[in-house]
C-alpha cells in the first residue's frame, strides 16, 4: 500500500506489517535480508521516508501495552507503540509529565527513541536519551538485547538517534518528571528581529521551556521578528483559585479535525502572512499568562490532521542546527534567503539547544530553525538553496523531518554519517534494517 | 474508586480491546471476557496502569450456552454496559466447501452473541438499567458473494437486537447496534484496505462510549457507512446479482 510520512511527501508503495509481539516481529527481521530489509514505524510522525521500507514497513502500533509504573520514581516501562499522549493521559492526572517531549504528542515512545526527539527544554534537560534508562532492542539477527547507557553504552548511544537502522525497539524504561499541575506559566519576549530573539535565549538559559515563533516572511530590519516564549511548569500555589480546583486536569476545549485535503493553493505567501501577523498580534498581547500543557506544547495537535492544509502533494520540513559561534551570521543568511523567496512556512521556530554529544543524533549546541513548507517546485527549489548556506555555517539537519537530502549533503554536513554507516554494515544491521532514507543517504 | 463496570465479551478482539480502554479511560472498572483469559493478563496489566481502574479477567467461551448462566453468576458485580465484540471470520470460500467452518462463523457471530446478549438482557431487565452494546456489521446488511455467511450470521444478530431493543424500551435497559465497515485489525491485516472508509480500533472505542452515552440506536463507524450501505441496499436485486462488490 502507498504510505508516507507526516509531510504526505514522498509516498512510497509498501508492504505493511503489523506483528503483534515479539515473536511475529522476530519472524520478519529474520526472514528480513538484503533482498527484503525492513524497518519499524511507529505513528507514522516522522515527516519524511525515514519509516518508509518497500520492502517492509514494521508497524509498531499494535505493540502498544504498558508494562509497569513506579509511582516512587516516576519510572514508566512500556511497549515501543504506546503513544506518548497516552503516556499523558495515564499518568498526568497522578502528577507525571514527560521529561522531554517534542511538538506532537502522537508518536510512539519507540519512534521519539529513535529519532532522539527534542523539546522546548533541550538546553536544560537534553534529548529524549536522557529519560530513556533503557530499551529493549531487537538486533539483525532477531535476537533481543537490552540496552543501557551503562553496560551497552555505544549501542545505547547509536540507535538513540540511529532512526530505527540498528535494530527495532520492542519496549522502553522511561523516567518522568513530577509536575504539580498541568499548567505553564508562560513568559513572552517581543523580539522585533533576530537579534533581539537570540538575545532573549540567551539572557533566559535558565528558563525550563524556551522557543521562539519566528516570522519568516518578515525582511529588513524585522528579519527574524519573533516572539520568545519561555515557560515554567506552574506550580499549585501559583495558580489563580479558578484553576487550582482541579489542577492537573485540562478545561474542555473543541476539538477540530481537517479530514479534507486542501487545494494546494489554499495557502500562499498572502494567507500565510495574515496568519503570521494574527499571530504575532494575538500573542504579544500577553506577556505573562497560564496556559495549559496542550496549548503549549501541542499546539498543532489540537487539529487533527493538519498535515492536509497544504494539499494533496504533501509538504516538506526543514530543521537545521547551526553550531553557536556561526548562528547569528548563518541565521540572518538562512532567513533572508527564505523571506526574499516569499515561501511562506505556517509556524516557524527558533530554539536555542543545549550541549550534546552523539553519535547521531541531531542537537548540538547553537541555533535550530525548522520551518516547513509545501512540497512545489519552487519551495523545493528554495531548500536547495538553503542546504548549502547550512553547510557553509557548519550546521547539520534533522533526519526525523528530512525527505529531500542527498548522500552527499549529508556526509559533507554531518562528519559521523559515514562512521554510523560503516559500523552498520560491520554490525550486520544494514541488510537487515533499512529505510526509503538510509538508502536515499546510503547509510 | 471505580465507576460501574463495564463488561467486554471478546475482548481479545482490537475492537473489544479499544473499546475497553475508552470506558476505562473514563475512568469504569472492566470486565474483560475471553478464551484462556489467565494470557491476556499484559492486557490486563495495561489497562489498570493506563486508567487506574479495577480491571478483572473472566474465562469466557461464546459457543458454550450451558456455560452462560455460571459465567455471568461468576462476574464481581453486574455490569452497567456489556460490549459484545465477539465474532469470527473465515474465508468465506472455504466455508463454502467446509459446514464445520460455516457453522463455526454462523454460532460465533450470531448464536453465541445472541444467546448471552439475552440472558444478559434479563438480568439488566429485572434490575431496570443497563446498555447492552451488539457489534454486529455492514455486512449483515446485504448478502454479497464475498461474504454471506459471515453477512448472514451478522444480519441475524442485527435483528435480534433491533427486537431486543424493541422488547426493552421502557424498561430502562437500552440496546445499541454497532456496524462497522471496514477496521484496520487482526481480521484484515494485509488486506489493502481503502483509507478513507477504513477505521482504526479507537473509533470504534470512542464511538462506542459516544454512543453509550447518548442513547443512540445503530451506529454505522465510520459515518460514511451507512451512506454506502443505503446506496448498496437500494440497488434492485436484478443488478444486485450480477454485481462484484
Amino acid at each position: 500500500m502507498k504510505l508516507s510520512g507526516w509531510g504526505r511527501y514522498p509516498q512510497v508503495e509498501c508492504t505493511l506489517h503489523h506483528p503483534r509481539d515479539a515473536h511475529a516481529l522476530r519472524d520478519l527481521v529474520t526472514q528480513a535480508g538484503a533482498e527484503a530489509p525492513v524497518i519499524a514505524r511507529g505513528n507514522g510522525r516522522a515527516y519524511g521516508d525515514a519509516a518508509l521500507a518497500p520492502t517492509g514497513t514494521v508497524s509498531m502500533c499494535a505493540m502498544d501495552q504498558m508494562i509497569h509504573f513506579d509511582a516512587q520514581t516516576g519510572v514508566l516501562q512500556a511497549q515501543a507503540g504506546v503513544l506518548l499522549a497516552d503516556v499523558i493521559s495515564a499518568f498526568l492526572p497522578r502528577g507525571w509529565f514527560p521529561m522531554v517531549t517534542p511538538g506532537t504528542r502522537f508518536v510512539t515512545l519507540g519512534g521519539m527513541a529513535a529519532a532522539d526527539v527534542h523539546g522546548k527544554n533541550h538546553h536544560i534537560d537534553g534529548s529524549f536519551r536522557s529519560c530513556v534508562v533503557w530499551l529493549d532492542l531487537m538486533r539483525p539477527d532477531g535476537s533481543t538485547v537490552r540496552v543501557t547507557p551503562d553496560k551497552t553504552p555505544d549501542l545505547f548511544d547509536r540507535t538513540l538517534g540511529g532512526m530505527g537502522l540498528t535494530g527495532v525497539i520492542l519496549q522502553l524504561c522511561i523516567r518522568l518528571t513530577r509536575v504539580e499541575t498541568g499548567w505553564i506559566h508562560q513568559h513572552t519576549i517581543d523580539a522585533p528581529n533576530l537579534d533581539a530573539a537570540m538575545a532573549a535565549f540567551e539572557d533566559n538559559p535558565d528558563a525550563t521551556y524556551s522557543v521562539a515563533w519566528i516570522d519568516c516572511l518578515a525582511k529588513g530590519a524585522a528579519l527574524g521578528r519573533s516572539l520568545v516564549m519561555l515557560g515554567e511548569h506552574a506550580t499549585l500555589a501559583q495558580l489563580p483559585a479558578n484553576l487550582r480546583r482541579r489542577p492537573l486536569q485540562l478545561p474542555p476545549k473543541p476539538r477540530k479535525a481537517i479530514r479534507m485535503t486542501f487545494p494546494m493553493c489554499a495557502l500562499n505567501r498572502w494567507s500565510v502572512k495574515a496568519f503570521n501577523a494574527l499571530y504575532y498580534w494575538k500573542s504579544r498581547r500577553k506577556t505573562n499568562s497560564f496556559v495549559d500543557w496542550e496549548s503549549y506544547f501541542y499546539p498543532l495537535d489540537a487539529v487533527l490532521g493538519w498535515n492536509r492544509i497544504y494539499g494533496r502533494k504533501g509538504f516538506v520540513q526543514f530543521q537545521c542546527v547551526l553550531p553557536l559561534d556561526r548562528s547569528a551570521d548563518g541565521m540572518r543568511a538562512l532567513l533572508s534567503e527564505i523571506s526574499a523567496a516569499g515561501q511562506g512556512s505556517f509556524l516557524a521556530v527558533l530554539k536555542r539547544f543545549g550541549a550534546q554529544d552523539s553519535a547521531f543524533s541531531f542537537p548540538t549546541e547553537g541555533y535550530t530553525l525548522a520551518l516547513d513548507f509545501p512540497a512545489t517546485p519552487a519551495c523545493l527549489a528554495l531548500l536547495t538553496r538553503l542546504e548549502p548556506i547550512v553547510a557553509d555555517h557548519g550546521g547539520r539537519f534533522y533526519l526525523a523531518k528530512d525527505a529531500v537530502l542527498s548522500a552527499q549533503r549529508l556526509r559533507e554536513t554531518d562528519g559521523r554519517a559515514k562512521g554510523f554507516a560503516d559500523t552498520r554494515l560491520a554490525q550486520g544491521e544494514a541488510g537487515v534494517f533499512s529505510s526509503a532514507q538510509s538508502a536515499r543517504l546510503k547509510l | 474508586m471505580s465507576k460501574e463496570a463495564v463488561l467486554i465479551l471478546g475482548a481479545r478482539s482490537d475492537i473489544g480491546f479499544a473499546v475497553a480502554r475508552r470506558f476505562a479511560q473514563a475512568g469504569h472498572a472492566i470486565q474483560l471476557a475471553l478464551r484462556d483469559a489467565q494470557g491476556f493478563e499484559d492486557h490486563r496489566r495495561d489497562l489498570e496502569l493506563r486508567s487506574n481502574v479495577g480491571v478483572t479477567l473472566h474465562e469466557f467461551d461464546v459457543l458454550d450456552s450451558a456455560g452462560i448462566e455460571p459465567f455471568l453468576d461468576s462476574l464481581p458485580e453486574l455490569p452497567i454496559v456489556v460490549v459484545c465484540a465477539v465474532g469470527t471470520m473465515n474465508e468465506q470460500g472455504r466455508s463454502e466447501q467446509e459446514p464445520d467452518l460455516a457453522s463455526l462463523d454462523m454460532r460465533s457471530n450470531f448464536e453465541g452473541p445472541a444467546l448471552v446478549l439475552g440472558a444478559i438482557a434479563n438480568r439488566f431487565e429485572t434490575r431496570g438499567r443497563g446498555t447492552i452494546v451488539g457489534i454486529s456489521s455492514v455486512a449483515g446488511d446485504r448478502g454479497r458473494a464475498t461474504n454471506y455467511i459471515y453477512g448472514a450470521a451478522k444480519a441475524g444478530f442485527s435483528a435480534f437486537l433491533s427486537g431486543l431493543r424493541n422488547r426493552l424500551t421502557g424498561t430502562g435497559v437500552h440496546v445499541i447496534t454497532v456496524k462497522p465497515g471496514f477496521v484496520a485489525t487482526r481480521m484484515t491485516d494485509g488486506l489493502d484496505l481503502p483509507e478513507k472508509l477504513t477505521a482504526a480500533p479507537s473509533e470504534l472505542g470512542e464511538a462506542i462510549f459516544s454512543a453509550v452515552q447518548k442513547g443512540r440506536n445503530v451506529i454505522y463507524v465510520r459515518r460514511v457507512w451507512w451512506l454506502v450501505m443505503t446506496i448498496i441496499c437500494a440497488i434492485p436485486e436484478a443488478i444486485f446479482k450480477k454485481l462484484r462488490i
